[in-house]
């Protein structure tokens, strides 16, 4: 028997406390939310209807399985509000992800060809502001975006504007925080992937006749696929269900999906048809996932 | 001909890099900087001035919901590294067991997962368990988002260790526990320290999943600033974030310089 061999059952045994945990606090609380997007409101305050109880017996659990209904599903396709909120979370987390991925590329392209020895310090510096809290790297933007904020003083004292513009609660607002907030996420899976790429390959192409730009076209941009494709799902996938950027940031005659979860939740009180939300933004990020997995698969056939 | 092309491209790299990193770091320096106005009136500098820490200082509910965060976040990252490190294990070395996929699906899951949602189903959890909602739902709650953080991290550095060095020890004798706590541990301690450290600034950080699961007295820190910024801009709340600001540099400028000497004594720091 090789020493491989009994390392792995004490390996295996040291999964038991993290899965149990994932099991307990990850995976069961999601059926909780299924099976409150199925219930209608009791007074309102929970317990809700139908409630489960396995010592009531077979009988009481089918007539309880047979009480759920699709009310709340119904009222999320009939009433306006969660599609468009639905829909404006797709189109906003898009914006963003391509608004992300031409701002990161040009960066990470440019860490990618710094001297061997100033590239650490470089992605210390793209991490740092990633370390200092989600809430005030917003909050700094509505210092600056304000009607009196930092922005308008500069530009009304370069006369570029006349008046105060109106920044705050706008989309504009929003993409600036989301582009912000995220930029961390969509560097660093690139520069992952452009510090990997051999400068050799771009040298042939240049001896080939290659243009920089068509060297750039036709090598690093493919050879970096993968980079824009992790970075693209690490930015797109937070951003549909995101809360508080738009909540500070953009106005509030739009929402999306995440806000109207948490109107739903915090202010109507109404958790089933909140249940009935989380599972529809649920359902909304399994297609990009189930698309990338798509991806990687067909990379692996070909390799 | 080729050497002045390649100088035109490294202009325009030096063009992103300047700007990619102003724009990363203004705003920030624009807060703090703003955090010393003696001013009432945020946009106004009416001079450099300490008042709005001492406001800070002064302000009881401010500062309880300090203490509670950083007392979740503590606890919440000490589990999470313990937690996290043995998922990476189980992850690397136990090649394979029944319910592996779904093992790393769900540690990988909570990574892009909107926070609504876990917030929203770990609140269903402890309503139905009847679990009184305060200090210990948000640390748990912390600790199943950031686990999966440190096991990640932890995970890399794994993978990336000779296991000859393992087997050498078994091979002298050790059992798989003892050579695990004396050739393993140290090696994958940096990334464990670094997963730790990370846990506890994404607790102390998190607004929503807390804003879920917390009960009435225990509002951490993030919970007040949210509903204070939703009023507008206040100076005592650039205080506050400036510190904040302060502290995690200081611990980001210690944990490299510690990595730095630990690897200038020969062993391997972790890639942060």
């Amino acid at each position: 028997m090789s020493a491989r061999n009994i390392f792995t059952r004490p390996a295996r045994l040291a999964a038991i406390a993290p899965y149990g945990w994932m099991v307990l606090f990850f995976l069961v609380p999601f059926g909780f939310v299924l099976k409150l997007s199925l219930s209608q409101v009791a007074n309102a305050q929970p317990p809700y209807l139908p409630v489960f109880d396995l010592g009531a017996g077979w009988q009481a659990l089918v007539a309880a399985v047979s009480a759920l209904s699709l009310d709340n599903f119904r009222l999320l396709l009939s009433d306006n509000l969660y599609l468009s909120s639905g829909l404006r979370s797709l189109t906003v987390a898009a914006t963003a992800t391509a608004l992300l991925l031409a701002i990161g590329y040009p960066i990470a392209y440019a860490m990618s060809r710094l001297p061997r020895r100033w590239q650490p310090l470089a992605m210390i510096l793209v991490i740092v502001p990633f370390w200092t809290s989600f809430l005030i790297r917003v909050y700094a933007w509505i210092n600056i975006l304000q009607h009196d904020g930092l922005l308008n003083q500069v530009l009304l004292t370069l006369h570029i504007v006349s008046e105060p513009v109106v920044w705050l609660s706008t989309d504009t607002a929003m993409y600036i925080g989301m582009v912000y907030s995220y930029l961390p996420f969509m560097i660093l899976p690139l520069y992952a992937t452009l510090s990997k790429l051999d400068p050799a390959l771009l040298e042939a192409a240049a001896d080939l006749g290659a243009s920089p730009l068509q060297s750039f076209w036709r090598v690093t941009l493919p050879l970096s696929l993968p980079g824009i494709r992790a970075g693209a799902l690490l930015c797109f996938i937070p951003l549909v269900g995101e809360f508080v950027i738009p909540d500070l940031l953009a106005g509030s005659d739009s929402l999306m999906i995440g806000q109207t979860l948490w109107l739903e939740f915090f202010t109507n009180r109404d958790w089933p048809v909140a249940a009935a939300t989380a599972v529809m933004l649920l359902a909304i990020l399994l297609l990009p996932l189930v698309i990338y997995d798509r991806f990687q698969r067909r990379q692996m056939v070909r390799s | 001909m080729s050497g002045r092309r390649f100088a035109a491209m490294s202009r325009f790299n030096v063009v992103s890099l300047a700007l990619g990193f102003a724009f990363l770091y203004l705003p920030i320096v624009i807060l703090v900087i703003y955090s010393f106005n003696a001013s009432q009136l945020v946009t106004v500098w009416g001079g450099w001035s300490l008042r709005w820490y001492t406001a800070f200082f002064n302000d009881e509910a401010m500062l309880a919901a300090a203490a509670t965060s950083l007392r979740v976040a503590a606890v919440s990252a000490t589990l999470a590294a313990v937690l996290g490190t043995l998922a990476a294990l189980a992850l690397v070395r136990g090649e394979r067991f029944k319910g592996r996929t779904l093992f790393s699906g769900m540690l990988y899951a909570p990574l892009v997962m909107p926070e609504v949602i876990t917030g929203l189903s770990l609140l269903l959890l402890f309503v139905a368990l009847g679990a009184e909602r305060g200090f210990w739902t948000v640390t748990i709650a912390h600790t199943t988002l950031t686990m999966c953080f440190v096991a990640v991290i932890v995970q890399s550095r794994l993978g990336s260790i000779d296991r000859s060095l393992e087997e050498a020890a078994m091979d002298l004798g050790c059992g798989p526990v003892k050579a695990f706590v004396a050739v393993t541990l140290p090696l994958i301690a940096p990334a464990i320290a670094a997963g730790w450290m990370l846990a506890f600034t994404l607790s102390l950080d998190d607004l929503v999943i807390a804003s879920f699961t917390t009960g009435p007295g225990s509002a951490t820190l993030p919970i007040r600033i949210y509903s204070e910024v939703r009023l507008g801009v206040k100076p005592e709340i650039n205080a506050i974030c400036a510190l904040i600001i302060g502290a995690v540099t200081l611990a980001i400028v210690t944990a490299s310089l510690a990595a730095k000497l630990s690897s200038r004594r020969g062993g391997n720091a972790a890639p942060m």
